[in-house]
C-alpha cells in the first residue's frame, strides 16, 4: 500500500534517466505504473464493496499523533481508480503530445509526482498527512501550469493558481488543526464517528468556514474560480489531468469525505448549496462567452465542480447517488474531451473553435469519439452522463432549502452546457473546411487511446449500468452518506419531472446552438466587463495592495534609523514585561523605608541627579563628569550595603572609564542638537515608561522569592572547600572559576580589538 | 532604591534613543550601572554585614549579605568596562572613517 502511493515519486526520480532510454516510447512505458496501480486498486473493489472500509496502518510521527494510515473505502477507491486510470492514458497521450519536447523528462517528473501526491491525498486517513499531500498537489500544479516557463502569461497563471490554492490551503490547515484539537484525534475515521459532538462545539462554525475556504479555492468555486481557466496555460495533458479530472476534485473529495461528520449542520447545507449552485451556473454560462476550446472546457469543469459541491450540500441519498455518478461520469467524458481539444490544437495549430471546421473527413476517429464524449457532457441518453444528470435534477427537486433557486440554476446550466457540448462536437468537424495554421491529419494512436477508451466507457457504463452500480457507486455512496444505501440505476425512469426538464433543456439548448454564431459575440462583451470588475480584478487589486503594503511596511519599520529600532525593541520588551507583571502581581507602589538614614538618602538623590544631568546636559565635559559622579555614587551604595569588593572594583573601573572618556570623547565632535522637540518628547515618554516598569518590577521582586537561593551552599563551604574567608572572592576564583576564565578571555578579546582598531588603519595600508 | 534604579533606566534609554553616537555610549554606561544596581537591589540590601568570614571560624556570623549576586555584579562591572572600552574606540574609528556622529546618517552600508 505504501509502495502504491510512493511508487509515483520513485518513478519520478528515475524519469530523467528513463526518457533518453526509451525515446519516443517513453509514454507507453511510464503508463505501465498507473496501469498496474489501476489493476491493484481495482482488485480491492470487490472486497471493499463486500466488507466496507479498511485501514492500512503505518506510523510516522507517533508522538504527534500523525500517522501514515491509509483509508480504503468506496470514495477513496473511486478517486484512486480515476487517478490511476486516467493517469495511464494521460501519460500515453503526453508521450505523443509532447513528442520531441526538450523538457519531456521534466514533464514526467512533475506529472508523476503529482499523481503520487494526489494518490496520497485521497488515500490518507490522517488529517495532517492529507494536508501534506494536499499542498504537494498545489505545488506540482504550480510547476505544471508554468511548464512553458518562458511564456510570461503561463508564469503569471501559475503564480495565480498557486496563490489562490495555497491561501485556501492555509485556511484549510487552520481548520484541520482546530478540527483535530476539538475531536481529540487526527484520524479521519474517528472524526467521522464524532459528528454530533463536533457540531455542538463552539468552534464548529470557525472550523467549517476554514475548511470550506480551503475546499472552495481548490475546487474553483465562485468567486475564486478565476484561476482555473487561467491554468489552461498548461500543456493539454496537464489540463486534462489536473484541472479537470483530478486535482480540482480534491476539494470536492474533502467535502464528500467530511460530509458524514458535517452534513447535519444547516450552515454546511446552505453554504454548499448556495456556492455550488452559483458556481454551476456561472461556469456553464461563462463557457459560452469563450471560443477557445480549452477555456470552454475549463468553464464547463467549473460547472461540474459546482454541481458536485451542490449535491454534497443537498445531502439526501438520491443526491449522494447523483454525486457518485456525476463524479465518475464527468471524469470520463471531460478527460476525453480535453484530450480531443489537445488533438485539435496539436493538429491544427489553433485553439479557437470558430477557426475550425470540416475536420470530420480528415480526423474521422477523433470526430466520432468527441461526439460520444460530448453527448455524455450534454447528458443525453444512452450515455452515462444522462444517468448522472437525471439523478442530479431529481436530487435538486429534493433539496432541503433554496430549492427553486437551485432548480433554475440547474436548468440554466444544463442549457448552457448543452450548447457547449454541441459546439465542441459539431463546429470543428462539420461544415466547410477552414484553413488552419497547420495541415491537419488524424492523431497518432498514443493520442487517440485516451479519448477512445474513456468515451467508450461513457457509452458502455450508460448501457450496462449494473457494472458500476454495485461495484463503484454503492461503496462511494456509503462512504459519503455515512451509511449504506441501496443503489439501483436505470436509464429509463418513466416519464417524470426530471425527464421533462431534460427535454426542456434539450429543446432550449438546440435553440441556442442554432443561433450560437450570432449570440456568442454579444455574450463575449460581458466577459470584458467581468474582466474589469470581476473577482479576478479583485485578485490583482489585492496583489498590488500587498506589494504596496510591503513597501510601506519596509519604509516604516526597516528605515535604517537606529532610534526607531530601539523604540520598537524597548516598547515591546517593557510592554510585555509590564503586562505580565500587572497580571501576575498587580501594582505595588509602597516601599518600606524604615531604618534608612540620611547619608543613604543623599547618595540616592546624588545618583538620580547625576543620571539626570548626564542625559540632559549639552556639554561633553558635563556628561563625562556626571558619569563619574554616578559611578562613584554606585560604588558608595555598594560599600554602604555590605559589598566592599564591589565598591573597590567599581572605583577602579570608574576611574579608568573617566580617563578613557576624556581621552577619546574630546576627539569627537561636541554635542549638537540633532533631534526635533517632537522626537525628544517621544523618546522621553518611551524612556519614562520603561523606567516606570523597571521600578514596579523591582518593587514587586523584592517581595517574592520563587526559588531557594543557592547562596547558602557558598556561604557554608567557602572555608571548608575553598579555603578562603572572602566568600565573594571564593565564588569568583573557585566555585565559578570557569566563568571568570571566560571573562578574562572576553577582556583579552576586547583589548585586542581596541589595539587593532587604533594601530591598524586601512589608509596606512594603502600608502604602503 | 527601586525608584533610583527606575530613574537610571529611564535616563539610559533616553540617551540610547538619541541620534548622536556619543550619547549612545553614555546611555550604554548608564544602562550598565542601572542594571548592576538592579541586581543589587533585587537581591536584598543588607547593612554592615559583608560576606566575610572571621579568622578561625568556618561560617560567617548569623546574617551576611548574599555573596552570589555580588560575585555576578563584580563580573558584570569588569565586562561592562571591556565593552565600553571597545565601543568607545569603535565609535572613534567610525567617526574618523565616516565623518559623522549622527546615527541616522550611518544607515547605509556603503558610506
Amino acid at each position: 500500500m505504501l509502495l502504491a502511493v510512493l511508487s509515483g515519486f520513485l518513478l519520478a526520480i528515475a524519469a530523467p534517466w528513463l526518457c533518453p532510454l526509451f525515446k519516443d516510447r517513453v509514454g507507453w512505458f511510464m503508463a505501465l505504473l498507473p496501469a498496474s496501480l489501476f489493476l491493484y486498486f481495482a482488485s480491492m473493489l470487490p472486497e471493499v464493496a463486500a466488507h466496507g472500509p479498511q485501514v492500512v496502518e503505518y506510523s510516522w510521527f507517533p508522538a504527534l499523533g500523525i500517522t501514515l494510515n491509509f483509508l480504503i473505502d468506496g470514495l477513496s477507491l473511486m478517486f484512486a481508480l480515476l487517478i490511476s486510470g486516467i493517469g495511464t492514458f494521460i501519460l500515453i497521450y503526453a508521450g505523443g503530445y509532447l513528442k520531441g519536447h526538450p523538457d519531456l523528462a521534466r514533464f514526467y517528473v512533475l506529472i508523476l509526482s503529482f499523481m503520487a501526491s494526489m494518490m496520497g491525498l485521497v488515500l490518507s486517513e490522517n488529517l495532517i498527512t492529507l494536508f501534506v499531500f494536499w499542498e504537494l498537489t498545489s505545488i506540482t500544479s504550480y510547476l505544471l501550469i508554468g511548464f512553458n516557463h518562458e511564456d510570461p502569461a503561463a508564469r503569471r497563471s501559475a503564480l495565480q493558481g498557486l496563490f489562490v490554492t495555497v491561501a485556501g490551503g492555509l485556511a484549510l490547515l487552520a481548520g484541520l488543526i482546530m478540527l483535530g484539537t476539538v475531536a481529540g484525534t487526527y484520524s479521519l475515521s474517528e472524526i467521522l464517528n464524532s459528528g454530533e459532538a463536533l457540531q455542538d462545539h463552539g468552534l464548529f462554525t470557525a472550523i467549517l468556514l476554514c475548511i470550506l475556504a480551503g475546499c472552495f479555492t481548490k475546487s474553483a468555486q465562485v468567486p475564486l474560480h478565476f484561476w482555473l481557466p487561467n491554468a489552461m496555460a498548461a500543456p493539454t495533458p496537464v489540463s486534462a489531468y489536473l484541472h479537470s479530472a483530478t486535482m480540482v476534485k480534491a476539494g470536492v473529495y474533502l467535502l464528500a469525505r467530511l460530509n458524514p461528520a458535517f452534513g447535519e449542520a444547516e450552515l454546511w447545507t446552505l453554504m454548499l448549496c448556495l456556492f455550488g449552485g452559483l458556481t454551476m451556473f456561472t461556469g456553464a454560462f461563462m463557457a459560452l462567452t469563450h471560443t477557445g476550446l480549452k477555456k470552454m472546457l475549463a468553464y464547463s469543469t467549473i460547472m461540474a465542480l459546482g454541481t458536485l459541491v451542490m449535491l454534497i450540500g443537498i445531502g439526501t441519498p438520491t443526491a449522494m447517488i447523483a454525486f457518485a455518478c456525476f463524479l465518475f461520469g464527468h471524469s470520463l467524458y471531460k478527460g476525453a474531451l480535453f484530450m480531443v481539444a489537445g488533438i485539435l490544437d496539436h493538429e491544427t495549430g489553433t485553439k479557437d473553435v470558430a477557426a475550425m471546421g470540416g475536420l470530420r473527413g480528415l480526423m474521422p476517429y477523433t470526430a466520432i469519439f468527441a461526439a460520444i464524449a460530448a453527448l455524455s457532457l450534454a447528458g443525453l441518453p444512452p450515455l452515462f452522463g444522462f444517468v448522472a444528470k437525471e439523478l442530479m435534477l431529481e436530487a435538486v427537486l429534493e433539496a432541503p432549502l433554496l430549492q427553486n433557486l437551485l432548480l433554475v440554476l440547474a436548468v440554466g446550466a444544463g442549457v448552457c452546457v448543452m450548447v457547449v457540448a454541441a459546439v465542441i462536437a459539431i463546429k470543428p468537424f462539420y461544415g466547410p473546411l477552414k484553413p488552419t495554421p497547420k495541415d491537419p491529419h488524424e492523431a497518432p494512436p498514443s493520442m487517440l487511446a485516451g479519448p477512445v477508451v474513456l468515451a467508450t466507457l461513457s457509452l458502455l457504463f450508460g448501457l450496462l449500468l449494473f457494472i458500476p452500480e454495485s461495484l463503484l457507486i454503492e461503496p462511494v455512496v456509503a462512504a459519503v452518506y455515512g451509511e449504506p444505501v441501496a443503489v439501483s440505476l436505470s436509464l429509463w425512469h418513466g416519464i417524470n419531472l426530471p425527464l421533462m426538464l431534460s427535454g426542456l433543456v434539450l429543446l432550449l439548448g438546440i435553440g441556442v446552438f442554432l443561433f450560437w454564431s450570432r449570440i456568442q459575440p454579444q455574450i463575449a462583451i460581458l466577459r470584458e466587463f467581468l474582466g474589469r470588475f470581476g473577482p479576478e480584478a479583485g485578485y490583482f487589486k489585492i496583489m498590488e495592495g500587498l506589494t504596496k503594503g510591503a513597501t510601506w511596511q519596509t519604509s516604516v519599520l526597516q528605515n535604517g534609523k537606529m532610534g526607531n529600532y530601539m523604540i520598537v525593541l524597548v516598547l515591546t520588551t517593557f510592554m510585555l514585561t509590564g503586562y505580565t507583571l500587572m497580571e501576575r502581581q498587580g501594582l505595588r507602589l509602597w516601599l518600606d523605608l524604615g531604618g534608612s538614614q540620611v547619608h543613604e538618602w543623599m547618595v540616592a538623590v546624588l545618583l538620580v541627579m547625576a543620571g539626570g544631568v548626564a542625559s540632559l546636559t549639552s556639554s561633553r565635559l558635563g556628561a563625562v563628569a556626571s558619569m563619574g559622579v554616578l559611578g562613584f555614587s554606585v560604588a558608595l551604595v555598594f560599600i554602604l550595603f555590605s559589598a566592599p569588593d564591589l565598591g573597590i572594583t567599581q572605583v577602579l573601573v570608574e576611574t579608568l572609564t573617566v580617563i578613557l572618556l576624556v581621552l577619546v570623547l574630546f576627539r569627537l565632535p561636541g554635542f549638537v542638537r540633532l533631534s526635533s522637540t517632537y522626537e525628544r518628547v517621544r523618546d522621553a515618554v518611551v524612556a519614562l515608561f520603561a523606567g516606570a516598569v523597571v521600578t514596579l518590577l523591582v518593587l514587586a521582586v523584592i517581595e517574592i522569592q520563587y526559588f531557594e537561593s543557592i547562596s547558602a551552599f557558598h556561604i557554608e563551604n567557602s572555608v571548608t572547600l575553598g579555603y578562603g574567608r572572602n566568600i565573594v572572592n571564593v565564588i569568583l576564583v573557585d566555585f565559578r572559576a570557569l566563568d571568570t576564565l571566560g571573562e578574562i578571555f572576553v577582556l583579552a578579546l576586547a583589548a585586542i580589538g581596541v589595539y587593532s582598531m587604533i594601530k591598524f588603519r586601512p589608509e596606512a595600508k594603502e600608502k604602503s | 532604591m527601586a525608584y533610583v534604579v527606575g530613574a537610571l533606566f529611564a535616563a539610559a534609554i533616553y540617551m540610547m534613543l538619541r541620534r548622536s553616537i556619543v550619547k549612545l555610549v553614555i546611555g550604554l554606561m548608564l544602562l550598565t550601572n542601572a542594571a548592576n544596581l538592579l541586581v543589587f537591589v533585587v537581591a536584598g540590601m543588607t547593612r554592615g554585614a559583608p560576606p566575610l568570614i572571621a579568622e578561625g571560624a568556618s561560617v560567617p556570623g548569623a546574617l551576611v549579605a548574599d555573596p552570589l549576586p555580588q560575585a555576578l555584579i563584580l563580573t558584570a562591572i569588569v565586562i561592562a568596562f571591556g565593552v565600553l572600552a571597545f565601543s568607545v574606540v569603535l565609535i572613534h574609528r567610525a567617526y574618523e572613517v565616516v565623518g559623522t556622529d549622527d546615527l541616522d546618517q550611518m544607515k547605509d552600508t556603503d558610506t
